[in-house]
């Protein structure tokens, strides 16, 4: 009996040990994928900078990146969509997001809100590819009618779209944050007198206030780093951007002209360049989060 | 023992996983042998030259790619020892490469200047590529100019009733910068670096299927991309099917041509591909790659 029982003993540490090894590796891999990212992201976008200056790059208003006598690679209507795209889709997601995860936390009865949440998650599950064919198909040509455009791609639909698909994210953070609250705060202002709704917006959500900023920013990474979808709904013309007019996100520049680009020309070393640009529009966001979440702890 | 009776189920899992992979691996090679024992009988010359080896350097025009690795790939199956190379580097540069011997074959995607063949360059047609103008189904203009539609894609004209449509303006869509259509199709227009265009699309069926969804749009793409959802106008009275771009009556379209020198031999291995290429044999290779066959 008792060799057996060290028997078993050992075997379990051994295999303890082995997940042990195997946990530590898999950690590594994950560093490793994001230090080679970085490090291949910053190589490869370096030189196309370098020879069109990084001003010229960052602040030129016109991108020809084939045009056989006069290129030009300046990103600036790039950044600039990027931007008022991002803006938008804040501007539209973030209340409607904020008032669901407050709907579903303080004010839905029980079983609505048992039917709304998975909606609202289902939500996050759909491709983006989705979203931009729904787009495609029903709001572009929505919007071209309704104000009467030769065509419907464009930055509002483009914001639409972004806005909708940052919702799941807003809502399912928020939602957290605001059941995080101690009930006795509520239980407090109650008995002072206070209304629900005034409880649910002056004394709740201020109180998680930096779970739902955290879920703004979260939702501000996610829009900027779509893609497909706005591709497909977005018009895709290098433009300065204006709400009707069909514009060039960072994004779906790489995107659409990655696979033409030769190895080794300036357009293919332009397009890794604004992959570097996005990278660190990406980072800037993390970093924020990160302070967001601290502050969150604190 | 519960937990390893679940890793061993995971390992067993795991390998079923990996005889699934190494089957499909298996998959590709079986269907080839299949598609070369199809192509054989076509072939006679095939059983005579069996023996031939070497490398065959093509370099050239960008917007054959296509066309020539589809070629290659077939020709593969008929000469397995035989090795087809492709260099894109502009039809200008494949000109010169079979003038200079770099490469055995020069790629042209124009026709030869009038310089160029008193220099001894040949052009052997292997291939023409129409693109087709394409209107919505809705849209009641029928037949344009070239001049038009170099006017209309450079900004020129902005209304369809300019054209004798209805009072619309009109969305200019085109493809994305570097697309061989779109290059194509600036080049025979002329109107390179001129193009203004609403939306860019990056792939031939989005701009088809945003064409048919707005009536105000005008769009090109190749005539095997076309379908009922978008008209193809006539361009100066001819409509863009394969008989009049091979009969040369449709005016955007350009040959792809192979550029050989005069008396200049050519190796086995590069006789039997240009052979091959120019054959009625490779008429449905160069209609799958997207072109209409010259000679098939």
């Amino acid at each position: 009996m008792q060799p057996q029982a060290r028997g078993k003993r050992a075997f379990r540490d051994g295999i303890e040990n082995a997940m042990r090894l195997i946990f530590t590796v898999c950690g590594f891999i994950a560093i490793a994928f994001v230090l080679l990212i970085s490090v291949y992201l910053i190589l490869s976008g370096l030189p196309a900078i370098k020879e069109v200056g990084l001003f010229d790059f960052l602040l030129g208003a016109r991108w020809d990146s084939t045009n056989k006598t006069d290129p030009a690679y300046g990103i600036l209507p790039f950044i600039l969509t990027s931007i008022w795209g991002t803006c938008g889709a804040i501007v539209i997601g973030v209340p409607v997001g904020i008032l669901t995860a407050v709907f579903l936390a303080r004010v839905a009865p029980p079983r609505l809100a048992a039917v709304v949440r998975p909606a609202v998650d289902l939500l996050a599950g759909i491709p983006s590819v989705v979203y931009g064919l729904v787009g495609m198909m029903v709001l572009v040509p929505s919007i071209k009618d309704l104000f009467d455009l030769k065509a419907g791609d464009s930055l509002l639909a483009a914001i639409l779209v972004l806005a909708v698909m940052i919702l799941p994210s807003i809502v399912s953070v928020s939602e957290t944050a605001l059941k995080a609250v101690p009930k006795e705060y509520a239980e407090g202002s109650l008995a002072l007198g206070a209304t629900s709704l005034e409880t649910d917006f002056k004394v709740i959500l201020p109180a998680a206030r930096s779970g739902v900023a955290a879920s703004v920013v979260l939702g501000v990474g996610r829009a900027i780093g779509e893609a497909m979808a706005i591709l497909m709904v977005a018009g895709n013309a290098a433009n300065m951007p204006g709400l009707f007019k069909s514009v060039k996100f960072l994004t779906t520049a790489i995107a659409s002209e990655m696979s033409y680009a030769s190895v080794g020309s300036l357009q293919r070393n332009a397009l890794y360049s604004i992959g570097l640009v996005l990278f660190v529009f990406i980072m800037l966001i993390n970093i924020l989060l990160n302070k967001v979440l601290k502050k969150n702890k604190e | 023992m519960k937990k390893i009776a679940t890793a061993a189920l995971a390992l067993v899992l795991a390998l079923g996983l990996l005889t699934a992979c190494g089957a499909n691996s298996t998959a590709p090679s079986s269907s080839a042998a299949a598609q070369e024992s199809s192509s054989t009988p076509a072939s006679e010359p095939a059983s005579e030259t069996e023996a031939l080896s070497g490398v065959v350097n093509t370099s050239g025009s960008t917007s054959m790619e296509s066309v020539v690795l589809a070629l290659s790939e077939a020709f593969k199956e008929l000469y397995p020892d035989v090795t087809v190379n492709y260099s894109g580097t502009g039809s200008g540069a494949g000109i010169e490469a079979a003038q200079t011997g770099t490469s055995d074959i020069g790629l042209s995607s124009r026709e030869l200047t009038e310089e160029e063949t008193a220099a001894g360059a040949v052009s052997n047609v292997v291939a023409k590529d129409g693109v087709a103008v394409i209107v919505n189904p809705a849209n009641g203009v029928e037949d344009l100019t070239v001049e038009q539609i170099a006017d209309i894609f450079s900004g020129k004209i902005t209304n369809w009733s300019e054209l004798g449509g209805e009072d619309m303006e009109i969305a200019v869509y085109g493809r994305e910068a570097g697309s061989g259509t779109r290059g194509a199709f600036e080049e025979i227009v002329g109107v390179v670096d001129a193009c203004q265009l609403t939306n860019e699309y990056s792939s031939t069926g989005d701009l088809v299927g945003n064409v048919a969804g707005n009536e105000n749009a005008i769009g090109y793409a190749s005539l095997s991309a076309v379908d009922d959802t978008v008209k193809a106008v006539k361009v100066g009275g001819v409509a863009c099917t394969e008989d009049t771009i091979k009969d040369g009556s449709y005016a955007i379209q350009r040959p792809f041509v192979m550029v050989t020198m005069e008396g200049v031999a050519l190796s086995d291995a590069a006789q039997a591909f240009l052979d091959f290429a120019m054959s009625p044999d490779a008429a449905s290779i160069i209609a799958a790659a997207g072109a209409v066959s010259a000679n098939g």
